[in-house]
Formats: structure tokens, C-alpha cells, sequence
């Protein structure tokens, strides 16, 4: 036999949401038929009529009191239901502790707005386009995916560049940033020691010798695979080199991949040259005729470059060799260097240097890395000219003996608003020119001041070649070069080297810098595939968003490529 | 094409857009296109024999207050004949809750947007229980809706002048940050029209009985504003429709049987699919059983950026769908997944003063796979019962789906 049983209660407001969700309670209770909470309003009065729950206990309420009325089995039930109302009503469900997950790598950056990283690891075909998007909230890659293809690989990272952001990958395994490690990363202790590296395990076994050799690192840059490929062409490996040139914290280098090929070779032991600091190169299994190349330090094995790093920065190695630095100002437009010499196997020594520390060389001498002058008479971009070359010398003497061709070409030069930094080389002995500084100083001064007129600082590097035995009074000769202001070196080499620097300061970067603020600030990073990384950067004490990731349009392709090209 | 150029102007348009209530008049005086034998009603066109029931009852109650028919079948006829048309109300720059029928004698709210000019409109809300927009159409009913017409309406018009205009949005604005969400809670809000019209029904009122009557309407009325809010919504809605290249929704609305869309950059095509079936607490004595198919063009509170966007704001209807305040921060947090931008106007305390999530794009809805969220009313199935409850809904996929090919094809991507 059903029973119907009532309370009212007088003057009890609820929201009408509240007791909707209290009838609810109550019905589910056992035995409960059905039930009914409201508050007395004659319509609410007429709902529970049809309902067949009206009483005369009810029908006696006022729109003022509350209404909690139960049909159940028996009277027994209908009673344990009303009395349970005021635990549920009082009862509230503790609040979820759990943040909120985004669905998108947008709402995942309002959420986390200092990440600086976005972490990705969904399935290959999908990894290019979170890509695409991290770099378009200007976040920092680091692509664990694979199955990336390269074409994608090589838009990623020019984009990248061109915002001055890192792409780590793809198919990047592992990488520690700021003592964080990202994906699969060994615990590092913090130290001197600055790594990039194109294979994940060749990272972490490197990275854990140092650690076991007393040693540590500032930070360890994974680049992908594929990174020092001719088709990617080293563009995550070039920038964490830069990165770490300027990190000061960072002591020495070390520089992990396959062997790469010899034009992509050439690119990166340039960049790390100029690092101005020690660099270990790993190219594995490459063999080398010589084991260091100024600040380059080869080690053909991941042991052997740990060691030595470990060594190198223990010993506090030499840094650069000397930081060249302009004696005036130059003007925005000035940035070519122009080498005018007069003798052949230093001109040659000058661009075999300089292949390594620049771009767009060009001379009238046959050497790989450096392009062909279009005309002779004319310098283009940085140019290395050898004066004594046939061409020049039809009808007239050697510019060792006669100044005249390169005093001309001084005075061109001088007056290309492009040209910041001229080259010359000054022979003695037997044979040359009796005192060629009397001539060459006075030359030097005149093209001084024509740049000067036209607003212009030009700086000369000059190598003296000679002994104080010669018969041009070696004394005299630097004397009078020296009151022209010119740098005086009597190493070709050096004085290359000085020159190639000061040029380089002035390239336009190419892109802008990545910004340091990446080793510096604590790792904030932003998930999207496995969870695991997400867990792993809170358990180091990051901050860390996971993206609550599904494949773009419900993995339906055509309108998955509808959206991409509206993204544009 | 830059498209988010484009919804960055619709949306700007959408937020600046300043709807102010300015009268009530007939719809047949007011509203463009009205005429003797057109009936305007909530969502996408709809024919009699797809209607719903509740759509039918309504479509029957208002030729009865009409005088036009007396019983469904004649309606029936009326109908079917052809004699008399059916028009959505966002054809005619209007909205109305549930059922939204709207005849051409009928009262109307006027929402003028006094930044870009245009005019929106909306019928006079009847209350709970048997009302004409629930299907409902007895003798009762009709006393009230003539009560309403003959009584209440010319006090309103008076009043409202005389109050020299209610700005609808400053009053949106308020209420959201007094536990209002815009569409299912408009307890706030429909206090604050109480307080901004009561010292001028007093004065327009021919009597005090009437003024009592008029303002007790009003106050036991916790959805009295939600007529001039949706109408308001519709202002700010149009003022962003029509922007070239915008993928910005501008219209969702249901009649009971399908569920409609209509995106900025698109034109005046409807993008429509079927309705579901909501989800949430039902009145003593009605189970899902009991429920009609989503109706009514009150989501237009959602198109504008409130209702469902804005539960964050109302953590004390998140029950309907048994949940805790967190999930009402949640179900915000998720709509900011698929909304343009964040309002300038409305915000929200509790989400540390953030603007609702506003300017649906059909782009991120059918990226994400994230449908827009409505709070929405839940109608009996037959015509007549009325509400049932209340709860939450969502749009089909679909018509986004649609929506993006329609979009790629017309702008050549």
C-alpha cells in the first residue's frame, strides 16, 4: 500500500534548481515512488495534483513554505526518505580539485600565459599543425612526434626562425632546459657544460657522463635527427649554439650528431667557432687528421666528449682568441669587409678562413666557399681580392712594388657606403716597394675622410709581413701605419680573424635572436599528447597545462584540411 | 581573406552594439513585414506537419487570440491552406522564448541599438505555467494574454517612455554579476527591470489596482526580462550579421524540430539539423519522457555571448545538471574553447572579472569538437502541458559541419 507523507516547512527558501535536485535525491531513494519538492504556489500545488501528490496537509501551504512531499512503497520508507532531506540538502559535493582541461593549445596558453614551451607528442600526422599553432602563440617547440615529414620539419623551423623560436625535432626524444628535463631526460646536476645534440640517447649518455665525471650542464638542446640534414639544413642546431654562445653561464660546448654532410659540416663548425667558446664536436664515428681547430676541440666518441668537455671546463680554457672591437662607430648600411691584397697565398689563407666565418664571400680566387666576382674592378658583399692577379697586372708592376692600382681601389672602396672594414696586407724585403707605408698611410687617411664626409667610420686591419732586418725599415713602416690608425697585425691569420670578426658584429642577423628568457625563467610548458610529459614536468617542479588533445574536426580529413587553409 | 579581421569587426560590432528598450507597440505597427495573416515563431522555418506539439498548440493559440480559429483543427486548416503563413521570427528581426509565436495583434517589445540604428523585437512574457509559448492554449491562457495586451501593455508603453528608455545592456551587465546567466536565471535581472520601470508603471497605471496587478505580474515573475534580454541579444546579433568573411554565428535558434544556425559572412542561409533532446531536472511528476524537442529563439542570449557562455556566473542553477560551482567555471572555460573573444561589457567575478566567451566560430566549434552550450527550458511534448523542467542542451554538429563546407566553397578555400 503506497504512502503519501509531507513536511512542511515554513518560511525556507531554496533556489528552485536546489530543490529540483533535492526531489531528484528523493526519488531515487528505495522504495520512493516519487516525490516532489517545491514551494507552495498554487501552480506548483496544481503540478503536484496531477502528479497525485497533493494532500490536504499541502493544499493548506502558502506560497511562502516549503513543500517536500514523498510517495513511497510503505509509510516506513516514506518516512526514512524525509527524514534523509536535510542531509541532502546540506550535503555538498567537496569541490573537484581538478584544474580544468583545456581542449585547445589556445585555451591551454590563456590558462598558463608564461609557458614558454608547448610539449607534442600526438600522432605524427597531426604533430605539424599543434606545431604550427605553438609557434603562432609564439611558444617554443618541442616535438617528440615522428612520422613528421620533412617538408613539414623544414616550413616548421623556418617559421620558427623567422620568430626567433626553437623547434626541437621532430622525433625529438629528449632535451633539459633551465635543469627541467622534457621528454625522456636523465636527472643532470646543473653545471658548465652547454649541450646540442641531434640524437636523443646520444644526449642523454653524454649528458650522464657528465654528470658521473663530477660535472654538469647548463641546458641540453635537442635538434631531431633530420636537423643536420642539407634539406633542414642545422637550423635548430645553429640557433641553441647561438643560444648558448650568449648564455653566460654556459662555459664550453658540446656538439653531438651523425656525421653530417660536408656543405651542412662546413655551416655548423663555423657557427661554432663563433661561439668564442670552447666547443666539443661529436660527429660520431667522423674521424678528424687534428683534435682541435682553435676553440674546436673533436671527439670522435660520446665518452671521449664528455671527458673532454668535463676537461675543458675545469681548466677554464681559453675563450676567444681576442674580441675585436671597431675604433669608431659605424654607420646603419656600412657591414661588408674588403681585402685588398697584394699578395696571392694571403689572400688565399684570407678566404680559407673566412669561408668558415662568413657568408656571401666572393673573390677573383678559385676556392669552394666562396663565389666568383661578377667584375673584378667592382667589390660585391664581402669581397677578397688578390691585386697581383694577371688581370691587374697587364702593363704595369706588381702591387708589391706599385702602389698606385691599390691606392685607386682604396679610394673606391672607401666611397661604397656598404664597405665597414678594408683589409690590406704590407709585404717587405727584398724586391717590394722601398717604402710603400709613406705611400699607403696618406692613401688610408684620404679614404678615412672621404667616408667620414659622407658620415662614415672606416676601420682598417693591416698585416705587416717583414722582418726588423728588411730594407724598409720594419720600425718605420709600422710607425707610419700606426699614426694612419690602422690595426696592425703581423700574423695574416690574426689580422683575418680580427677583421672577420668585426664584419660579423655587423651582419644583420638573419632572424631575431632567441631569447635568452627561455634559460633563465622557470620551465612553464604546455602539453599535448602523452600525459606522461605532463606529469614529469610537475614532478620537476614546472608549471605545466596538459592539453586535452583530439585529433582537428573529429578526425574527419576533409574538413580538418578545410580549417587548415582557412588558418592560412 | 583575413577571416579573423573579419570576426574581430563582428564581434567589436556584436559587443559595441548598446540595445536600449524604447516601447511596446503591435507587432503589426512595428515589426517589418508584419501582416493580417502571418504568424512569426521561434527557430528555422518549420511547416505545420513537421511542427511539434508544443509548436501546434502555440500556433493554435495565437489564431484563437486572434480570432481566427477556434479549435487545432481549424488551425490546422488555416495553416495548410496556406490561408495563413508561418515565418520565422529572425526574419523579422525578432525573437521570442519556446513556441516564440507572435501575431500581429499582439504587444511587442521595441529594442532600438542606438550605436548602429537597427530595431529588434519581442513579444511580452506571460509567466509559468499554462502559457501560449509552452503550446498552451485554454481559456485561461487567453484571459491572460488579452490582460496583457489590452491591460498591461499600454501601462508598459507609457512607463517605459516616460522611464526615457531601459538600457538592456547596462542591465545585462549588472545582473550577470548578481548570479544571472541571461537565459535560464533572469532573477536579478527581471528585479532590476521591476526597479527601473515601477516609479512609471505607478504614474501610467489608470489605477492603483492596476499599477498593483502590473507590478505584481512583473516581480512574481523571475523571467519578466527575459523577453526585452533576448530581444537585446537580437539587436546585438544583427548588428554583427552580414560582415564578408566573418565565420561568426549570428542566429541559433529551434522550433522544436530542427535546430538552426546562421553565421555572419553567410548571408541569411539557415544551416539546420535535428534538435536534441535536453538534459537536466525535471518538475515533480515528468521524466525525459515528457520532453518535447528543444525549442525557442532563447538561445540568441547564448549567440550574444551569456546564458550557458556565462554559467561560471550563475553557480546556483549548475544543478540542473547536477553538478558543483567548479563545472559551472568549467562549462565557461570550455565555451571559451569556441568564441572569438571575451565580452568587453559582461563579466564575470568569479572568473577574476573575465569576459564572457563571446562570438561562437564555426571554425573552432567543429576544430575542437566542442558544440555551444545552452541552458535552455525543457517544453512538455503535447501542447498545452508546458514546462517540464529545465536543463542543458546542444546544437547537432552538423549544421557547423555544414556551415564550414558552405563557408570554404563560398570564399574559395
Amino acid at each position: 500500500m503506497a504512502a503519501i507523507n509531507a513536511e512542511i516547512r515554513r518560511g525556507a527558501y531554496y533556489d528552485s534548481v536546489m530543490l529540483m535536485q533535492l526531489q531528484r535525491a528523493l526519488a531515487d531513494l528505495p522504495g520512493v515512488l516519487d516525490a516532489g519538492v517545491v514551494m507552495g504556489t498554487d501552480a506548483n500545488k496544481d503540478i503536484l495534483a496531477q502528479s497525485d501528490l497533493l494532500t490536504p496537509e499541502i493544499d493548506g501551504a502558502s506560497a511562502e513554505d516549503l513543500i517536500i512531499v514523498v510517495k513511497a512503497e510503505d509509510e516506513g520508507m516514506a518516512r526514512a526518505a524525509l527524514g534523509q532531506v536535510d542531509d541532502l540538502l546540506t550535503r555538498r559535493k567537496s569541490s573537484i580539485d581538478q584544474e580544468y582541461l583545456p581542449k585547445s593549445l589556445e585555451s591551454a596558453g590563456k590558462m598558463l600565459p608564461e609557458a614558454q614551451w608547448v610539449l607534442i607528442s600526438t600522432p605524427g600526422q597531426h604533430a605539424a599543425g599543434v606545431a604550427r599553432d605553438a609557434l603562432r602563440q609564439g611558444k617554443h617547440v618541442f616535438l617528440y612526434s615522428d612520422n613528421v615529414s620533412v617538408e613539414d620539419e623544414v616550413s616548421l623551423k623556418r617559421e620558427a626562425t623567422e620568430k626567433g623560436l626553437l623547434v626541437m625535432g621532430p622525433d625529438c626524444g629528449t632535451a633539459i632546459v633551465n635543469g627541467v628535463g622534457l621528454g625522456f631526460a636523465n636527472v643532470v646536476r646543473r653545471g658548465p657544460i652547454g649541450l646540442v645534440a641531434a640524437s636523443g640517447t646520444g644526449l642523454q649518455q653524454v649528458s650522464t657522463q657528465i654528470h658521473q665525471l663530477g660535472s654538469g650542464l647548463t641546458h641540453g638542446f635537442g635538434t631531431g635527427g633530420r636537423d643536420l640534414s642539407e634539406k633542414v639544413g642545422a637550423v635548430t642546431t645553429l640557433q641553441a649554439l647561438d643560444v648558448l654562445s650568449r648564455d653566460p653561464d654556459t662555459k664550453v660546448i658540446v656538439l653531438v650528431s651523425k656525421p653530417p654532410s660536408p656543405i651542412v659540416a662546413q655551416k655548423v663548425l663555423r657557427a661554432a667557432r663563433l661561439t668564442g667558446k670552447p666547443v666539443v664536436v661529436d660527429f660520431i664515428g667522423y674521424e678528424t687528421d687534428k683534435n682541435h681547430i682553435d676553440n674546436l676541440h673533436f671527439a670522435s666518441t660520446l665518452d671521449g666528449a664528455a671527458r673532454k668537455a668535463v676537461q675543458l671546463s675545469k681548466v677554464g680554457a681559453p675563450g676567444p682568441t681576442t674580441t675585436a672591437h671597431p675604433t669608431g662607430t659605424f654607420a646603419t648600411g656600412q657591414k661588408y669587409l674588403r681585402g685588398l691584397y697584394s699578395g696571392g697565398t694571403l689572400a688565399y689563407e684570407a678566404l680559407l678562413i673566412l669561408r668558415d666565418l662568413l657568408p656571401d664571400l666572393y673573390s677573383n680566387i678559385h676556392l669552394e666557399g666562396a663565389d666568383a666576382l661578377e667584375n673584378v674592378l667592382e667589390s660585391q658583399a664581402h669581397t677578397i681580392i688578390d691585386l697581383g692577379e694577371d688581370v691587374f697586372t697587364v702593363g704595369r708592376l706588381h702591387p708589391m712594388m706599385d702602389n698606385d692600382l691599390r691606392i685607386r681601389r682604396l679610394q673606391q672602396e672607401a666611397e661604397d657606403p656598404e664597405t665597414a672594414v678594408i683589409l690590406l696586407d704590407v709585404v717587405l724585403g727584398y724586391g717590394s716597394h722601398p717604402d710603400p707605408a709613406s705611400e699607403l698611410a696618406p692613401a688610408i687617411v684620404e679614404a678615412r675622410t672621404t667616408a667620414q664626409a659622407a658620415g662614415r667610420h672606416l676601420e682598417f686591419v693591416v698585416v705587416v709581413v717583414g722582418t726588423d732586418e728588411d730594407p724598409q725599415d720594419f720600425d718605420h713602416q709600422i710607425k707610419q701605419l700606426k699614426n694612419a690608425k690602422v690595426q696592425l697585425f703581423t700574423s695574416n691569420e690574426a689580422a683575418v680573424y680580427h677583421a672577420g670578426e668585426l664584419v660579423q658584429a655587423l651582419a644583420d642577423p638573419d632572424q631575431p635572436p632567441v631569447s635568452l628568457d627561455i634559460l633563465n625563467q622557470p620551465l612553464a610548458a604546455l602539453n599535448v599528447g602523452l600525459e606522461s610529459f605532463a606529469e614529469a614536468l610537475a614532478d620537476q617542479g614546472a608549471s605545466v597545462i596538459h592539453v586535452d588533445w583530439k585529433p582537428p574536426a573529429g578526425g574527419n580529413e576533409r574538413l580538418a584540411a578545410i580549417l587548415a587553409r582557412m588558418r592560412g | 581573406m583575413d577571416i579573423n579581421q573579419a570576426n574581430t569587426e563582428a564581434t567589436n560590432r556584436m559587443m559595441e552594439a548598446r540595445p536600449v528598450l524604447v516601447g511596446v507597440e503591435k507587432a503589426i505597427d512595428v515589426i517589418p513585414g508584419m501582416r493580417e495573416n502571418l504568424l512569426l515563431h521561434a527557430g528555422p522555418p518549420i511547416t505545420w506537419e513537421r511542427a511539434s506539439g508544443p509548436m501546434r498548440g502555440a500556433i493554435t493559440g495565437a489564431l484563437i487570440f486572434e480570432g481566427k480559429a477556434k479549435n487545432e483543427a481549424e488551425a490546422e486548416a488555416l495553416v495548410t491552406s496556406g490561408e495563413i503563413e508561418l515565418e520565422p521570427c529572425h526574419h523579422h528581426q525578432s525573437v521570442g522564448p519556446m513556441a516564440g509565436l507572435t501575431s500581429a495583434s499582439m504587444e511587442v517589445y521595441i529594442i532600438e541599438n542606438t550605436t548602429h540604428g537597427n530595431f529588434a523585437y519581442s513579444n511580452l512574457n506571460e509567466g509559468y505555467g499554462k502559457v501560449l509559448r509552452y503550446g498552451a492554449y485554454d481559456e485561461s491562457v487567453m484571459e491572460r494574454m488579452n490582460w496583457m495586451n489590452d491591460v498591461m501593455a499600454p501601462v508598459l508603453r507609457d512607463a517605459i517612455a516616460a522611464s526615457g528608455g531601459i538600457d538592456i545592456r547596462a542591465l545585462l551587465a549588472e545582473s550577470l554579476h548578481m548570479g544571472d546567466e541571461g537565459h535560464n536565471r533572469n532573477k536579478a535581472g527581471s528585479i532590476l527591470f521591476l526597479k527601473a520601470l515601477a516609479p512609471h508603471v505607478a504614474k501610467a497605471a489608470p489605477s492603483p489596482q492596476i499599477a498593483a496587478d502590473i507590478l505584481t505580474a512583473i516581480g512574481d515573475n523571475a523571467l519578466a526580462v527575459l523577453n526585452p534580454v533576448m530581444a537585446a541579444c537580437k539587436a546585438m546579433a544583427d548588428a554583427a550579421h552580414g560582415v564578408e568573411g566573418s565565420t561568426i554565428v549570428t542566429v541559433m535558434a529551434r522550433n522544436g524540430t530542427d535546430f538552426g544556425i546562421r553565421v555572419s559572412g553567410l548571408g541569411d542561409q539557415w544551416f539546420t539539423g535535428p534538435v536534441g533532446t535536453p538534459k537536466g531536472l525535471y518538475f515533480p511528476g515528468f521524466t525525459v519522457d515528457d520532453s518535447s524537442g528543444d525549442i525557442g529563439d532563447s538561445t540568441i542570449t547564448e549567440t550574444a555571448g551569456i546564458g550557458g557562455f556565462a554559467m561560471a556566473t550563475a553557480p546556483a542553477i549548475v544543478t540542473f545538471v547536477s553538478g558543483s560551482p567548479k563545472d559551472a567555471i568549467n562549462a565557461t572555460l570550455e565555451m571559451y574553447e569556441i568564441t572569438f573573444t571575451e565580452h568587453k561589457f559582461f563579466n564575470m567575478p568569479v572568473m577574476e572579472f573575465r569576459g564572457t566567451p563571446t562570438g561562437i566560430d564555426i571554425r573552432k566549434v567543429v576544430e575542437t569538437g566542442i558544440t555551444p552550450r545552452i541552458n535552455t527550458g525543457i517544453a512538455h511534448k503535447n501542447a498545452g502541458v508546458g514546462q517540464v523542467g529545465a536543463g542543458l542542451v546542444r546544437p547537432p554538429m552538423s549544421i557547423f559541419e555544414e556551415a564550414v563546407i558552405a563557408y570554404a566553397e563560398q570564399y574559395g578555400f
